[in-house]
């Protein structure tokens, strides 16, 4: 969370109360998006590794199924801490089709490599439509940067994605489903296409760690951050030394100014 | 030069230098700042992550026959794998330099007269493989000779049709007008019939 | 005027193009007025961000495909592999932003201080011109990502031209270059906006000659009478410059660095779809005050004509104050007028934030208990304390209504209240010069703002 929001929510707290949100009369009213701590949070924030690779196992055994993710290649897999084998054997699981067809003209398929892109499940949208009921599900290349909330201080993606995974349960009794979709408190309208994904032991971690809902949750939540916005660790650290470079200069610049001025005031 | 009152701040002899000083801070600083901007500009030029991650290429040579060659695609340039035959290789070792055996950069007689001398043990890894980047050190012109149905020249190796330079068969410049042998590149042998180059 | 320099190297070239001593009068010895306060600050200021959007732009379209396959895709090599791409792009897109924050400013100092008042008449509207050439420049900058709100906000505002009677469909027709937005648009877009910030250019230099002409004009609005009231601009205004850019980096620092994407809209992450409108289209915040004046009245045509009537108002501002006083210190009625302008103007951004059918809704608040009054009550979780909704019934005002009276101040400011306050508003005293203090007592005629400046030197 940020200075600025964390401001806002004194000031809010100070009136008893935790929003205080402007809105329009929707179907289902306003819906509140409850803000986590991550660790990637603030002027220092950074990934957690472990969140990262439970995050990537998530992604490859359940959301891999029905999603893509076209604009992430399997050699940034390096950045979560595998190495440079490890990711070459990632990508040598799945069979590719070659960008050139063969010397007869018939195009093949051969294994991933490091520098393709992730495969995607569908070979097209009207593919992925027809197995999902004529919904189609998004591209999680920049899911987490899209379903962030609008302005300065609200929510981020990674907080929507996890209240989604969260949101699943009966519906209302005044709330009559239509056909083929779920209930979910966080989505806009409360009905989603998405069966429930995820659920206690959905995935089996390497590392032992138990895989309640919340830790899938987390992690998945943390993993599609890192997919959206993986220079964020760059971007903080460069900011860092451009902010201290930026304080000691001006202050220099207003310490000549005022030399210059001296007399003129 | 104007004669302002106001104008031009006092010069004193200790503020003077302390002024000086803290004005040569301010410009210095300022200078490492806009040092440190232009960096990521020129940086940005560099090539970029995808373009790097395709800088080496894996090849399955099974299917070449000795005396032949192919050529792939590596870093957007032509690469020439020829297979060759023991004769195309005793050839080349003819034409060896003979060079100092504590330091083989070193030449100490070059009978055959190579204009840039070098051993055929020194440009392969293995004997039956020769593998050269396929850019004519004159101007850059494709050579021909990959395949036994091109013009290969005297010394059966390549032959650049651009300005007729001729290559032998470790890729040597013989004749003709290029200053140096064709490029070696980076390559290991990945198995027996697979080389990873770059 | 010829300066003698002791290089002679610059001495060669200066005998033959002036430059070194052009470059020594018009920044260097330059006489400024020696009471400028920080409001002066931020020409300098949008100078600044318009050399460093015409850099970062252009290292960033030695990467773009301006092509609706690979638009987006392109923007998205150039975030994760591009060496320090991230950097250039979010620069950019949140430079968009500080230009607009400068120049805003500097705009409302301009109106403060009378600074569009004879014998700048000429300098403002060039500056009007500039604003109008940064709305173009960026609307169509918006666009190249080709993300939902890209594509949409293109489909909208082109829209608007069919509002021109008669010829209006085909000169949208011609504008897309096709039936709707689409490559052939996207193409020409990105042609345009490479061109036009060097348009800007050239019109920022004629800016600061019609400035030179007579100098610039300073917070008590009196013209400098003599050397007693001027300073050289350097090193007196560039020291002063430059500490004020050290204030303006670490501001623009703080987004680009921390909140990169918290004045966007995060609906541009989506690739376009002109299948599927995204349920609230809404432009850049620095639209926002003209969006609302458009969406305010309900007839489409009136709508655009009100929404190009805002800047147009501005090019005629010399004619409609005539006031004597040129700067708003002197003038107290004046003041207060001035700054509902100011709380009109943010009014107007707040109103075009939201969605068009929120218009018609009552003002309504939602409130929900925060973890103290949880605590305080004893209750496991917010959810068993409820939340409360506000209908406006109570309050009674629709949004649509609130900005329909913000449209109304806005022009009433100019075409009604500045021109009748030209003739019945009294001044303060007015002091005799920038140095000489206000004559304490009365008898001595109060100097008019409008004496003889000081012609160039």
């Amino acid at each position: 969370m940020s200075i600025g929001s964390t401001v806002l929510k004194l000031a809010t707290a100070a009136f008893g109360v935790a929003a205080v949100a402007f809105i329009m009369a929707e179907p289902g009213g306003h819906i509140d998006i409850p803000q986590q701590k991550w660790s990637f949070d603030g002027f220092f924030g950074s990934y957690d590794r472990t969140d990262l690779r439970h995050g990537f196992q998530v992604y490859s055994e359940v959301c891999s199924g029905c999603h893509s993710m076209n604009l992430e290649s399997y050699r940034n897999l390096e950045d979560i801490g595998f190495s440079p084998d490890e990711v070459a054997a990632i990508a040598a699981k799945v069979q590719v089709q070659n960008e050139d067809p063969n010397d007869q003209g018939e195009m093949f398929e051969r294994p991933g490599k490091a520098s393709d892109h992730f495969k995607a499940p569908f070979p097209n949208e009207q593919a992925a439509r027809a197995a999902n009921n004529g919904a189609l599900p998004p591209d999680m290349s920049l899911l987490a940067k899209s379903r962030a909330g609008k302005g300065f201080g609200a929510y981020n993606g990674a907080d929507y994605i996890y209240a989604l995974m969260h949101g699943y349960g009966e519906p209302p009794a005044d709330l009559k489903l239509n056909a083929g979709m779920n209930y979910n408190k966080y989505f806009k309208g409360h009905q989603i296409g998405m069966p429930q994904p995820l659920q206690d032991n959905s995935v089996t971690f390497a590392d032992g760690t138990p895989a309640t809902l919340d830790e899938e949750a987390k992690s998945i939540a943390t993993f599609l951050t890192w997919v959206s916005e993986s220079n964020l660790e760059q971007r903080k650290h460069t900011g860092l030394k451009a902010m201290l470079f930026l304080v000691a200069f001006t202050l220099l610049a207003y310490a000549a100014k005022r030399k210059v001025w001296k007399h003129v005031h | 030069m104007a004669d302002q009152a106001h104008a031009a701040p006092e010069s004193g002899s200790a503020g003077g230098t302390r002024r000086e000083f803290l004005y040569l801070m301010t410009a210095s600083a300022g200078a490492f700042g806009v040092a440190s901007v232009v960096w990521p500009f020129i940086s940005s030029l560099n090539p970029s992550k995808d373009v790097l991650a395709l800088a080496s290429t894996e090849y399955d040579f099974g299917a070449v026959q000795p005396g032949e060659g192919v050529t792939i695609k590596w870093q957007g340039k032509p690469l020439f794998i020829r297979r060759r035959t023991p004769e195309e290789i005793a050839k080349a070792k003819e034409a060896d330099p003979t060079v100092d055996p504590k330091d083989p950069t070193k030449v100490i007689a070059n009978p055959a007269g190579l204009r840039d001398p070098q051993t055929d043990a020194a440009r392969v890894q293995k004997a039956e493989w020769l593998v050269v980047v396929g850019v004519c050190t004159h101007l850059g012109c494709t050579p021909q000779g990959e395949k036994s149905s091109e013009m290969r020249g005297e010394f059966g190796g390549y032959y650049c049709p651009c300005h007729g330079s001729q290559y032998d068969t470790s890729g040597r410049i013989r004749k003709g007008p290029a200053p140096l042998n064709l490029a070696v590149p980076p390559y290991t042998f990945t198995s027996d019939t697979k080389v990873k180059v770059g | 005027m010829s300066k003698h320099f002791n290089n002679p190297v610059i001495r060669w070239i200066d005998h033959r193009l002036p430059v070194f001593s052009y470059l020594d009068h018009e920044a260097n010895e330059y006489p400024t007025p020696k009471n400028l306060n920080y409001w002066w600050n931020f020409g300098s200021l949008a100078g600044f961000m318009l050399i460093a959007m015409i850099a970062t732009g252009l290292f960033l379209a030695m990467q773009y495909t301006p092509h609706v396959s690979m638009a987006f895709n392109s923007v998205e090599r150039i975030m994760r592999d591009v060496n320090y791409g991230w950097l250039l792009r979010y620069l950019h897109m949140n430079g968009a932003s500080m230009f607009f924050i400068v120049v805003y400013i500097h705009i409302f100092r301009g109106l403060y201080f009378g600074s569009y008042k004879a014998p700048r008449e000429l300098l403002w509207q060039i500056g009007v011109l500039i604003l109008l050439l940064m709305m173009a420049t960026a609307f169509m900058g918006y666009v190249l990502p080709w993300g939902q709100m890209s594509f949409w906000g293109a489909t909208v505002i082109t829209n608007l031209f069919s509002a021109i009677p008669v010829f209006g469909g085909k000169i949208v027709t011609l504008l897309w270059g096709g039936f709707s937005v689409d490559n052939p648009t996207l193409n020409r877009f990105f042609a345009l906006h490479f061109l036009l910030p060097f348009v800007i250019l050239g019109v920022v230099i004629l800016h600061i000659i019609a400035l030179h002409r007579f100098g610039s004009n300073n917070p008590i609005g009196i013209d400098t009478k003599g050397k007693q009231d001027t300073i050289p601009f350097h090193p007196y205004y560039t020291t002063k410059d430059v500490f004020g850019l050290g204030i303006f980096l670490l501001f623009y620092a703080f987004w680009v660095f921390y909140f990169p994407n918290a004045l966007g809209d995060p609906d541009n992450y989506i690739p376009a779809n002109p299948l599927s409108t995204p349920e609230h289209i809404v432009p850049e915040w620095y639209f926002l005050p003209f969006y609302a004046i458009l969406r305010s009245i309900p007839n489409k045509l009136a709508g655009v004509l009100a929404m190009g009537a805002a800047i147009v108002v501005l090019f005629f501002l010399p004619w409609l104050d005539r006031s004597p006083v040129r700067s708003g210190t002197f003038r107290p009625v004046f003041k207060w007028f001035f700054w509902m302008l100011v709380f009109d103007c943010a009014m107007l951004m707040f109103i075009g934030k939201n969605p068009p059918d929120w218009f018609w809704q009552p003002l309504a608040f939602h409130v929900t208990p925060s973890e103290e009054l949880v605590a305080a009550a004893g209750v496991p979780d917010a959810d068993a304390l409820g939340s409360v909704t506000f209908a406006g019934g109570t309050l009674g005002i629709q949004i649509l209504k609130l900005g329909q009276l913000a449209t109304l101040y806005y022009f009433a400011y100019f075409l009604i209240i500045l021109p009748l306050l030209s003739i019945f508003e009294t001044p303060k005293r007015l002091p005799l010069s920038i140095s000489e203090p206000v004559l304490k007592g009365g008898g001595h005629a109060v100097a008019h703002a409008n004496s003889k400046p000081m012609e160039k030197a």
